[in-house]
């Protein structure tokens, strides 16, 4: 039956719960608070709103300059893992080969890795190679520590597939290839959007990697990472709260999508009879 | 169903290029932390001296203890605040768990430097906090102990890691049958018994993915310290970013490194068989 | 069967010693009312059976007993108690699930002593009601094992232990047979009653399968749309089902829409006589109530009509016919196995066979 059992009141529970959420928010909420303070950060209450902060920011051409690099960056690294990693998850799907098992854990290894080992072993990589270190070589960082998030959605996309839509194809004809264009990728339509926001917004994020891979051209963490260590200033408040307010602006579109993806599946069960 | 063509088509590529940038980078880590510097240079020259100095000097094994304290510190704080909110949002949140659980997803997705960042003018001795607790007339001074301590890394990290140790939590409790809560009221169990007996140990397994998640990420984390710890709350990654840097010994930063990673692998490998054990799928 | 049988010779009779009052509960989910101001009563020992569509409300009004739902509006008592005001875990009534809600984590023995548990029970104790509860149902030997190791058949007879080894007064079962192939189901059904019997323990068993509530139940009680169709014993809601409904859920049934004029009854090209005022009305005729007539004449009390045979389904140890009386009038009639027929037939059945039921 449809009827789930009520829900009994717990206000300890709620109340904590509603500290535990304060906990979360309440940093962010001041960041975004201080970004119009006049008087810059700290000082209680903040007074004199202004936007004086954003004025500054949009004047700062090293700012904008990083921004472009890791849009580059997080671009690249969305095509490059998407890919791989597309491959990779049909790989431990539905093929067989020695060291699959070592495969798997390798793939998935810079998820739960701390970032410094794998920025470290990739510089020494590069130093290896004789590589100079630049974006590209971020972007190589970025996308190959991120096939473990699209493996991971992509592989998890193939499990939920009903692999008789497979079967059906190659048995009304289509070929591999074309039951693989018209039938498997469309199913995967929406773990391909998931992980790619995913991976973009952990791409425009990355610091630990980055660190050890960047050259002389910065990304926007880094950018701000040089300028924590001059010192603290509002601007750095105002570009936070513009990251912020992009990702919120990605988890919405994320939402819309997949909303209209369940609702399109919605609409098929009750169109079936 | 599937041709050995395209059995082959699919699995070449992403080998090769995982075999190429990162069984290859590891190895090469691996090899680093065998080799040695001679003015300046790296040499090399197979050795074990890089392990014996790891072990014979005790400010390595010290700062390696004070990294495992405030990695432990990390998960036990991030578990008491995610496990009652994953409890709460799924037991007892009614028709707003929906809600609630994008507003815990939303900071996951907050870039980690902005709220590094945001504790750091929260916490400094002029900052938010001290300011406020002043226009209180709590304090006069500005409290000094608050940043650059081990306390503020705890404090920023069990931030950043709480909702990653919500989420697994949640889908545990998520994927308890409801019948299974039912059938033990049914049988005479309080609230609290069939939490205990029944709730805690199914959920056991997602707890124990989300404590391994925040210590192994913490334990390797360098950016905290920096940020927020000042040279009381130097970690272990620390040490070897200055090793890379500055002080320039690769093999020795490579051999702090494999440590690092020789106790994640094995925490890893330990976690994942408790969870096997303890999932009765 | 002798409690069906003094049962039967009363069928609207309220039994005297009810155990479980339920009295004008109504359930509502939002604007639905799944429930609609149900009332029963059900003797002490009584094996009763919800029987009703998906959707009826039949799981709901279980729920609402066991204390995992509150009612919008009614009262539920047991044995001189208010029970739908206490908890789930302060009821004596236990439920097996529908799909048995073992505890994965735990053993057959430690799901058997869950109850006897969490009631601190002397652990001595504990354990000779456990090895008593899995005898009964045949588990002792996988006693140690988990309940994820067991088939459906064997899981059901742990959830069964589970909930009889606290000595509810109440069991309530939900579907517990509904994950079971064919055979064993009808294994299980014959165990369910006699387990029932041995310890007299009051059943409350739930199921959208008539020929299971018919062949376990000492009475039905038919819920449609969150209310009471009819209550009465399996043998007298067959015989005589109070509704059009009621008829066409247990059993299967040609329904006759005729008229009553002049105190004769009229269904197409079937007339009778019938001693009732003049007007619209509508008869329940079971198929096997209709007889092949090989020849001569028809008594009385009977009715004889000529039909061609349309289809005929072989059943082994009987025969379905569908046969066209004319008109555009179809009946269905059940003979015992005769070997192929075909052409016009002529067919008879007893006036008091037609029962007329409400719409």
């Amino acid at each position: 039956m449809t009827a789930t059992s009520p829900t009994r009141r717990a206000p300890l529970l709620t109340l904590y719960a509603a500290c535990v959420f304060a906990f979360v928010y309440l940093p962010i909420i001041v960041l975004i608070l201080y970004s119009f303070n006049r008087d810059g950060v700290g000082g209680f209450p903040p007074r004199h709103f202004t936007f004086d902060w954003y004025r500054q920011l949009f004047a700062d051409g090293p700012i904008w300059d990083s921004v472009l690099n890791s849009l580059f960056v997080a671009a690249g690294s969305v095509v490059l893992s998407l890919t791989l990693g597309l491959l990779a998850a049909l790989a431990l799907d539905r093929a067989d080969f020695p060291g699959k098992a070592l495969f798997r854990r390798l793939v998935l290894l810079p998820l739960i890795l701390p970032g410094i080992i794998t920025g470290l072993s990739l510089l020494m990589f590069a130093v290896f190679a004789h590589v100079q270190l630049s974006l590209f070589t971020v972007f190589l960082g970025h996308g190959t520590a991120l096939i473990s998030v699209a493996t991971t959605e992509l592989f998890a996309g193939l499990q939920k597939m009903d692999r008789a839509q497979e079967e059906a194809s190659l048995d009304l004809g289509a070929t591999p290839w074309q039951t693989f264009w018209r039938v498997t990728l469309p199913n995967l339509k929406l773990s391909m959007i998931a992980a790619g926001l995913l991976i973009f917004t952990l791409s425009m994020d990355e610091i630990a990697v980055t660190f050890f891979l960047i050259g002389r051209d910065n990304t926007l963490p880094l950018e701000i990472w040089g300028r924590l260590r001059r010192g603290i200033t509002p601007e750095i408040n105002a570009v936070s709260t513009l990251i912020f307010a992009v990702s919120v602006a990605l988890i919405i579109i994320w939402y819309r999508v997949r909303t209209r993806g369940l609702g399109a599946e919605a609409q098929e069960l009750i169109e079936t009879p | 169903m599937f041709s050995r063509a395209y059995k082959t088509l699919v699995s070449l590529p992403p080998l090769l290029w995982v075999g190429l940038f990162l069984l290859l980078p590891y190895a090469l880590m691996f090899a680093h932390s065998f080799w040695a510097v001679k003015d300046g240079l790296l040499v090399h020259q197979w050795n074990l001296d890089n392990y014996h100095t790891l072990f014979a000097k005790p400010v390595y094994i010290e700062v390696l203890l004070r990294t495992m304290r405030i990695a432990a510190s990390v998960t036990f704080c991030s578990l008491l605040l995610g496990y009652p909110l994953a409890y709460y949002l799924s037991f007892h949140s009614g028709g707003r768990k929906e809600l609630l659980y994008q507003l815990v997803v939303v900071p996951l997705w907050v870039s980690y430097l902005v709220r590094g960042y945001a504790w750091k003018t929260i916490l400094g001795s002029e900052g938010v906090l001290n300011s406020f607790l002043q226009y209180l007339h709590l304090t006069h001074e500005p409290v000094s102990f608050l940043l650059y301590s081990p306390f503020a890394v705890v404090l920023m990290l069990t931030h950043i890691y709480t909702p990653f140790v919500f989420l697994p939590i949640y889908a545990a409790l998520e994927h308890i049958p409801r019948p299974l809560v039912e059938a033990s009221q049914d049988l005479g169990a309080s609230s609290t018994q069939t939490f205990l007996r029944v709730i805690l140990p199914l959920s056991l397994p997602g707890l124990i993915a989300g404590a391994t998640f925040a210590f192994v990420l913490s334990l390797g984390d360098f950016l905290a310290p920096l940020l927020v710890g000042g040279a009381s709350g130097t970690m272990i990654a620390n040490v070897v970013q200055s090793l890379f840097g500055a002080a320039y010994d690769w093999p020795l930063g490579a051999a702090i490194s494999v440590c690092i990673l020789f106790v994640v692998i094995s925490l890893l490998f330990l976690t994942e068989r408790l969870e096997k054990r303890w999932s009765f799928k | 069967m002798s409690s069906v049988g003094a049962n039967s010779l009363h069928p609207s009779h309220t039994p005297t010693t009810a155990l479980l009052e339920i009295r004008g509960v109504s359930k509502c989910f939002g604007r639905r009312d799944v429930l609609k101001g149900v009332s029963l009563s059900i003797a002490s020992g009584e094996f009763l059976t919800l029987l009703g569509e998906s959707g009826s409300g039949k799981t709901t009004l279980l729920r609402l007993i066991a204390g995992f739902e509150q009612p919008s509006a009614g009262e539920i008592w047991m044995g001189g108690e208010r029970l739908d005001t206490l908890p789930p875990y302060k009821r004596r009534v236990n439920t097996v699930f529908q799909h048995y809600a073992l505890f994965p984590h735990l053993s057959v023995r430690d799901n058997v002593a869950y109850g006897l548990r969490v009631k601190n029970t002397p652990a001595a104790e504990i354990g000779d009601r456990v090895d008593q509860s899995l005898r009964m149902v045949k588990m002792e030997e996988f006693a140690a094992s988990r309940p994820s190791k067991l088939s459906g058949g064997q899981q059901q007879r742990v959830a069964l232990a589970r909930a009889l080894v606290n000595r509810p007064q109440l069991l309530l079962l939900d579907e517990p047979l509904s994950a079971l192939d064919a055979n064993l189901r009808k294994q299980m059904q014959g165990e369910l009653k006699s387990l029932q019997r041995e310890l007299g323990i009051t059943f409350l068993f739930v199921t959208h399968d008539q020929e299971e509530a018919m062949a376990l139940s000492d009475r039905i009680a038919l819920l449609r749309d969150g209310a009471l169709e009819q209550v009465a014993t399996a043998r007298e809601i067959y015989a005589h089902p109070a509704t059009a409904y009621t008829a066409q859920f247990i059993g299967q049934t040609n329904l006759l829409q005729g008229e009553i004029r002049g105190s004769i009854a009229t269904c197409g090209v079937l007339r009778w006589p019938l001693d009732a005022p003049d007007g619209l009305a509508i008869f329940s005729l079971r198929p096997e109530a209709i007889r092949l007539c090989a020849g001569g004449g028809r008594q009385a009390t009977e009715v004889k009509f000529r039909a061609s045979i349309r289809q005929q389904l072989y059943g082994g140890s009987s025969e379905l016919l569908e046969v066209d009386c004319g008109a555009g009038q179809f009946l269905r009639v059940r003979i015992p196995v005769h070997g192929p027929l075909s052409g016009e037939h002529d067919f008879v059945f007893s006036i008091a066979d037609a029962v007329r039921v409400q719409e």
